[in-house]
């Protein structure tokens, strides 16, 4: 499968980032395009698109839309989730640092398709050039006039407000992303009501992803047939892979929905010289990892979920034989004890003992019964959590102890860890003094 | 204690534009920490008071919300925030060495800061840039692809006082304080500065456009 840039178009160019280089390229035609039609006729073209969402779930967003109650004259909010944070998942931030203005263009448009007359962007805080980018992006667009008052002449007015975040991982769920822009502390919320119905400021809200909003502009130019074209039937157009670790040249690749980890190592050159895939994860670190059995599964939502794990956010965290598969789930698992907000126990509490036992079992001096035991543990936790981060913070270990049991135990029988660390490091070692920069 | 009276007038002026981004009030909050970290570099009790008093919060909820987030801190820090990312992918490539390694070499820990106040070290999470990976941030500008002496290199500048450039950012990296006012989103005209994707995020971009073989791909093993 070939690789199909149309998020990522523009990102080689000089001054990618600017109101000029996208105009050049057509910005902003699609929102005049958008401006003539009914918002509902947008609505029904997302929807026959087949687009899904971007960040995780893959829910399809036209539905999604279409789930906001009838206008009753009091504002309805868009808000973009731009709070990239799952490991391994890196497409929305270069997205936004090289091409604000797809992602501006696609709020607009998103935002008078569904009635909101002002959106929100709500970016993590640790990534101030990304910031930087946007607010600028935004004050260009104010000034061309496809934001703020009678836009394009449609009478149509949008006020778009961009808000950095402070750092927290849990704020990429979508209700505590809300109650975090509504300056709180950023913890989920019980649903229902989903956001369709009561989001920011209790009022009706729809929350998309980064890519997901700047996938529209695309589909309303080229037509729902066209994006439906590609990808697979239920898992319709284009996305961005993002592969990581030791591949020869990590980076983003865009491709239709449904390209295997053999065609995107092709593309990314195959694994770093010398070695071997090991295990990878399809979406990020909270979906179940694959070993090189999964090669040639289709990337799209069905088929990844077929062989046990989820499409996630396409973030391929790629590992060869020299890593630790033990401390590599350990250390996500420290990331989840971390990260977890606190609001419901067995996140909570369960990530806290989780850490303690794989920490003991990576050193050498954990039990068989450790391993059983980490088992157990999850069991209490998935599905039985107040959001899908107690859920994810499961996956890497259920899946690594069925994939990888005989290396838990190896470290028990041994008494340490088998793997040098220094082996899989991507820089040459013994540093060399003197040889900077 | 509060802010004497000329500082309190002009963050008086910051926190009403914060405010006027937001259709209600409470929504500045975040903002206004930030604000309040580009004054004093970190979140005072005087400026927990301020926020209170500018959002009609108690100084409890201003608290109970300035310890979620980690980027607030809540004493004096360095005029340089180091990160070193050690989530698993950045710590298995390389993120544990060089923060054992630059750890050691400036002599402190995790959230800790040098005697000279310039540099405070911490072990990040996943920061989004793992094609980049081993990564650091300072004040949260990007430096990518570090190595332990990139990185011992990369701290001895920053405690001499000189320029240093990150991978994917502005043209330097500008003092906390100064990154803590773009964040409160006021613009530092320093977005044109800088890279726009970067090597790694458009790989895939330039091998369409300079691998004419890579368009008609059949890749057809499916």
């Amino acid at each position: 499968m070939t690789l199909t840039p149309m998020l990522t178009r523009q990102w080689a160019e000089e001054q990618s980032w600017t109101l000029d280089t996208y105009t050049s390229g057509g910005g902003y035609r699609a929102l005049t395009k958008a401006l003539k039609k009914e918002p509902g006729d947008l609505v029904k073209i997302v929807k026959e698109s087949g687009l899904r969402g971007r960040g995780g779930a893959g829910f399809p967003s036209g539905v999604k839309w279409g789930f906001l109650p009838e206008d009753d004259g009091g504002p309805r909010y868009l808000v973009v989730n731009a709070d990239e944070s799952e490991p391994g998942t890196c497409k929305d931030i270069p997205l936004m640092m090289a091409s604000p203005h797809v992602l501006v263009e696609g709020v607009a448009i998103s935002a008078y398709a569904i009635g909101a007359r002002h959106a929100f962007i709500y970016v993590r805080g640790e990534v101030v050039h990304v910031y930087r980018r946007l607010l600028n992006a935004v004050k260009e667009a104010y000034a061309a006039g496809h934001l703020g008052r009678d836009i394009h002449g449609s009478g149509w007015d949008l006020e778009l407000t961009v808000h950095a975040g402070a750092g927290a991982y849990i704020c990429g769920e979508e209700t505590a992303l809300l109650d975090s822009l509504e300056g709180r502390r950023g913890q989920p919320r019980l649903k229902p009501p989903f956001p369709a119905v009561a989001g920011l400021y209790s009022r009706p809200t729809i929350v998309n992803n980064v890519e997901t909003i700047a996938s529209v502009p695309a589909i309303v130019d080229n037509g729902a047939d066209w994006f439906s074209s590609m990808g697979t039937e239920k898992s319709a157009g284009v996305g961005i892979y993002s592969l990581s670790g030791h591949v020869a040249q990590p980076g983003q690749y865009e491709a239709p929905l449904g390209i295997t980890l053999r065609e995107l190592l092709e593309h990314a050159g195959g694994m770093r010289e010398g070695s071997q895939l090991k295990f990878w994860t399809p979406g990020g670190s909270s979906t179940p990892m694959f070993t090189a059995e999964h090669l040639d599964t289709p990337l799209d939502f069905e088929a990844v979920g077929a062989a046990g794990s989820m499409l996630g956010t396409r973030a391929l965290q790629i590992f060869d034989e020299s890593t630790c598969v033990v401390r590599a789930v350990t250390r996500w698992t420290e990331f989840y004890k971390h990260e977890s907000c606190g609001k419901c126990t067995p996140c909570r509490e369960g990530t806290f003992w989780m850490t303690q036992i794989l920490q003991r079992l990576e050193a050498g001096t954990g039990t068989t019964e450790d391993i059983d035991r980490l088992v157990e543990v999850c069991e209490s936790i998935g599905g039985r959590s107040f959001c899908a981060l107690g859920d994810g913070a499961t996956s890497p270990i259920v899946s690594s102890i069925d994939l990888f049991r005989d290396e838990y135990e190896e470290h028990v029988r041994l008494g340490t860890c088998p793997y040098e660390r220094d082996a899989s490091v991507l820089f040459d070692l013994p540093e060399q003094e003197g040889a900077q920069v | 204690m509060s802010f004497p009276a000329d500082v309190a007038e002009r963050l008086g002026k910051d926190a009403e534009a914060i405010i006027s981004r937001y259709p209600d009030k409470r929504s500045a909050l975040l903002p206004m920490l930030h604000l309040m970290q580009s004054e004093e570099g970190y979140v005072s009790p005087d400026g927990i008071a301020f926020c209170a008093e500018h959002l009609d919060l108690t100084p409890a909820e201003v608290s109970a919300v300035a310890t979620f987030y980690t980027q607030y801190k809540r004493r004096p820090h360095g005029e340089y925030q180091v990160g070193v990312c050690i989530n698993t992918l950045c710590a298995v490539m390389g993120g544990d060495r060089i923060w054992e390694d630059v750890s050691e070499h400036l002599g402190i820990g995790h959230d800790q800061t040098t005697a000279d106040g310039k540099v405070s070290l911490e072990r990040l999470e996943c920061n989004a840039a793992c094609d980049y990976a081993p990564v650091m941030m300072v004040n949260w500008e990007f430096f990518d692809n570090m190595t332990p002496d990139k990185a011992r290199q990369l701290v001895d500048d920053l405690r001499a006082g000189k320029d240093v450039r990150p991978t994917r950012g502005a043209d330097k990296v500008e003092p906390f304080v100064k990154i803590s006012r773009v964040l409160a989103g006021f613009e530092d005209g320093r977005a044109g500065e800088g890279v726009g994707a970067g090597p790694a995020s458009q790989a895939g971009v330039s091998r369409v456009a300079g691998d004419s073989t890579a368009r008609s791909d059949k890749g057809g093993d499916r």
